[in-house]
């Protein structure tokens, strides 16, 4: 293996507008999307905007658009494409634009504030805490979440649909919901804190139609859509019919016995 | 030039991770109005990459534990160097602040009963590491995030704001700590998106950045450990601690190059896994060192028993101090032993079945399987030492965190020196972060309350001085100041390169005095030219301009490192000389301060070829007697000085 001169088109702009702007560049081996970004930054283009930090998919910064596909920019090698093709780098799309690869994702931040926290059971000290590992795989699954919102970006719901955000937590925030209601000694219930009734009624979760397009994107392989937003559906409908848990009871049927 | 606004808080948090968030968290829940600011998004900090665990002497996995046994443990680590009353705090409180976070809704890996698993880890006696597989750190900055954002919702009931106490202010940098006469004012501050510049004011501000380790070339530190936090303390006169300490972890990868010096967490040999030179020998049985002949293995036999029996059998030498392990893989790569890509094999795939490596080691499974094509549970990895912690830090007071010499500065986690010693162990630096952060936030708010009424006044022209240093970058082409003129400006990536190549280079794992003075005259140069870095571009979201201002402290941290090492003539923990191979009993109880050469803390004004730091020794207190008890004679006999055991 050898290095050798790769064609990017990188967008670069900012909330008034921009463009894909053409750069040829040196990939050696074993490197990443993220380290061709840098180089372009120390050779070419010092001001160019990108948000990253650890290089080791697990702060979940780096996060962008890939030939199209959210992607984390430190997981992504550039031996998963032909040195032919020319890559395209560009931001999350569901975000609005800061500058060049960097969007504001405050909606996250925001969004993350509306759940309600982790409720300490009354009663039990520091150090008697008593849980199972059983107990706790299924929220453990939940919290190896980095937060790159990937799945924030890719889900359809507000991808295209800004007017959609205000009513809707998106995947991560919901799987945040399941993760709470799943913790074996979270007390919301004893204080008149229903998660599953808030999960349907202030988070949007029936705006989620199911297509797992998170659970695609997710880089630590987490099964949002399985594990998290569809139990949650369930739990939902003793208190509402809900047609898409009858859909994706149907869906997950024929794919198992497929 | 003074349009830059301004908000007064009690106290300032500098940086959000562990060490700042829990700060944070402490100082707004005793009443202290408080601000966060980071360079990073919130939840991002370099504290999510910490793996193995958090130290703490629950006594869950071995009923044996207790403080003292982890205070002696961290001594050992440290060689005796360590600030042995942070050292006890440190022992005494992580229980309690591990079990705190339980109550915050942090999910911990369970024993069989129920309680928190705790795993074993290089220079632990007993299995003392509370973990989430292998993503602790995580756990750790989301628990404590998730915890900030339940006070905001507190107040948001109350108040009708989330952020009326307690607010995070993301993607912005602190370049100067203000100071009113002698004592802290606040902090000016530009925002990353914008380029706006602002300032926070406050009595009190706690410095909570982190490390160093983005001055040199391969580390496992990310973009952010550009030793901002140790940089703003010396330039507003507080003092550095034993800066010559760098821990070099043992266990980075080194192949593709693009990824060469990511961590690969100590876990792997905690849990079972072997380092073997291409020889296939388990070298490490070779390098054990006189002070812990005793406690470790003389055969495999006994290594792989202790794994089922440790009560019967001691540990593999595979689990001694990080520094032993890092020097040990240095000698074998140097004496053609290493492996294709210079490091040596880090095997757990002959040690334990595929689905055991994958449930117990999940992200080092991941890591490799996607940035190196290497499967774990079928072969070995290549593994050497990486940049990885800093031991030196701001000098604090034990009980307080309070930095030496100036009212109103605090400092806790890595960016403070004294706790570790010449050498932390692995997993105490999250319940250093917690135990700190919180005794940090605690004395900050305490400080800040007594002087609600007189409130430290921000001078203008503080604010301007800041703003135009900040500014400096874009004025470096052009006519600016007369020895500039002419001159193309400097890109700051070059000269940041060239100064990580220098640092690792010379002042790096192995040390010697000719390449020292080497590495000084380096940094002399790269300071002239630094202060010529110029950039392109505007001020909206421009690494190029972040570069340039974070080059000032990476400059300044590398002089003191430099400086420290040269100084300091034996080789203990993180700091091994060539020329000086054994630990000097002498240099004990000898810790090197350094501070600014020019106290005025003008660095612009000053002549480029002479040294930013001096340097001063100082003698340390004497261990506490019960404390020494701890110890057996013979052992204390490797470590003290004559005088100092006859006390």
């Amino acid at each position: 293996m050898s290095s050798y001169e790769a064609r990017f088109k990188v967008w670069r702009g900012d909330v008034q507008g921009g463009g894909l702007e053409d750069f040829e560049v040196e990939v050696n081996d074993g490197e990443v999307v993220l380290d061709i970004i840098h180089r372009l930054q120390a050779t070419q283009a010092p001001d160019l905007a990108v948000r990253w930090n650890c290089k080791a998919g697990k702060c979940g910064s780096c996060s962008a658009e890939i030939n199209g596909r959210p992607r984390l920019m430190c997981m992504t090698r550039m031996s998963v494409f032909t040195r032919e093709e020319t890559i395209t780098v560009t931001p999350l799309r569901a975000f609005p634009v800061v500058r060049d690869l960097v969007t504001d994702v405050n909606f996250n931040y925001t969004k993350a504030r509306e759940v309600p926290s982790f409720v300490p059971p009354e009663g039990v000290g520091p150090g008697e805490y008593r849980m199972m590992q059983e107990d706790v795989d299924r929220s453990q699954e939940f919290r190896k979440c980095i937060e790159c919102f990937l799945c924030q970006d890719t889900c359809h719901v507000v991808r295209d649909h800004e007017e959609n955000k205000p009513a809707f937590a998106g995947p991560r925030f919901l799987m945040r919901v399941a993760e709470l209601d799943m913790h074996p000694l979270d007390a919301a219930a004893e204080t008149g804190l229903d998660r599953k009734a808030t999960a349907q009624d202030e988070h949007g979760l029936g705006y989620c139609n199911i297509t797992k397009c998170c659970t695609e994107v997710c880089p630590e392989g987490i099964k949002i859509t399985d594990n998290a937003l569809i139990p949650l559906k369930e739990r939902a409908v003793d208190r509402k019919y809900d047609p898409l848990v009858w859909l994706g009871n149907k869906i997950m049927r024929r794919t198992s016995s497929g | 030039m003074s349009v830059v606004e301004r908000q007064e808080w009690d106290v300032v948090v500098v940086g959000a991770g562990g060490a700042g968030l829990r700060a944070a968290i402490e100082a707004r829940e005793r009443g202290a109005r408080t601000a966060v600011i980071c360079k990073s998004l919130f939840g991002k900090a370099h504290t999510v990459m910490a793996e193995g665990g958090i130290a703490a002497a629950m006594a869950n996995a071995n009923e044996h534990d207790n403080w003292q046994v982890h205070f002696r443990d961290t001594m050992r680590g440290g060689k005796f160097l360590n600030q042995w009353r942070m050292a006890e705090l440190h022992a005494r409180e992580a229980p309690d602040r591990v079990w705190e976070l339980e109550t915050w809704g942090a999910l911990f890996d369970r024993t069989k009963d129920g309680r928190i698993s705790q795993r074993n880890f290089g220079g632990h006696e007993y299995p003392r590491l509370a973990h989430v597989g292998d993503r602790t750190g995580l756990e750790l900055i989301r628990t404590l995030q998730q915890k900030i954002v339940s006070l905001q919702q507190e107040d948001k009931k109350e108040t009708g704001d989330y952020e009326s106490r307690l607010k995070i202010y993301q993607e912005c940098t602190v370049t100067r700590i203000l100071k009113d006469g002698s004592r802290v004012s606040g902090v000016f501050a530009y925002e990353r998106e914008t380029g706006r510049f602002f300032v926070l004011e406050a009595p009190a501000v706690v410095i909570a950045t982190g490390g160093i380790g983005k001055s040199f070339k391969v580390t496992s530190n990310s973009w952010e450990y550009t030793g901002d936090g140790h940089a703003l303390a010396l330039l507003a006169g507080a003092p550095l601690l034993n800066m010559e300490f760098v821990q070099f972890h043992p266990t980075g990868m080194v192949w593709p190059p693009s990824v060469k010096g990511i961590l690969v967490t100590e876990s792997v040999r905690g849990d079972g896994g072997v380092l073997r030179n291409s020889e296939g020998k388990r070298f490490m049985f070779d390098y054990i060192p006189d002070v812990f002949k005793e406690k470790y293995a003389q055969s495999e036999e006994e290594g792989d028993r202790w794994y089922e029996d440790p009560d019967n059998n001691r540990r593999p030498p595979e689990l001694l101090p990080r520094d032993e392990v890092a020097r040990a893989i240095n000698a074998e790569v140097k004496a053609g032993r290493g492996s294709p890509h210079g490091g040596v094999f880090l095997d757990v795939s002959t040690r334990m079945p595929a689905e055991v490596i994958r449930r117990r080691l999940p992200s080092m499974y991941h890591q490799f399987k996607e940035l190196a094509d290497v499967d774990i549970t079928a072969e070995a990895m290549e593994v050497g030492p990486t940049c990885h912690y800093v031991m030196g830090g701001i000098a604090v007071e034990s009980d307080t965190a309070a930095a030496r010499g100036v009212p109103g500065l605090y400092a806790a986690g890595e960016v403070a020196g004294g706790m570790h010693g010449s050498n932390r162990l692995g997993g105490n630096s999250l319940s250093d972060l917690l135990v700190f952060g919180r005794r940090a936030g605690w004395h900050a708010a305490e400080y800040a309350a007594a002087r609600a009424f007189e409130r430290p006044e921000v001078s203008d022209m503080q604010v301007d001085t800041a703003a135009a240093e900040a500014l400096r970058p874009f004025s470096a082409e052009g006519p600016g100041g007369g020895e500039d003129d002419g001159r193309p400006p400097e890109n700051p990536y070059t000269l940041h390169q060239e100064l990580q190549q220098a640092m690792n280079d010379l002042v790096g794992i192995i040390r010697r005095e000719a390449e020292m003075e080497q590495a000084l005259e380096k940094l002399a140069d790269l300071r002239v030219r630094a202060r010529r870095a110029g950039v392109e571009g505007h001020r909206q979201f421009n690494p190029g301009w972040h570069l340039a201002l974070d080059l000032r402290n990476m400059l300044l941290v590398s002089e003191c490192v430099a400086r420290a090492a040269l100084e300091r003539t034996e080789s203990r923990g993180g700091h091994t000389r060539e020329d000086h191979p054994t630990m000097d009993r002498t240099w004990r109880n000898i810790n090197l301060l350094c501070q600014l050469a020019d106290p005025t803390g003008g660095l612009a004004a000053m002549d480029p070829e002479r040294g930013q730091i001096t340097l001063k020794r100082e003698t340390t207190d004497p261990v506490r007697q019960d404390l020494l008890a701890l110890f057996d004679k013979e052992e204390l006999v490797k470590y003290l000085a004559e005088e100092e055991l006859y006390q």
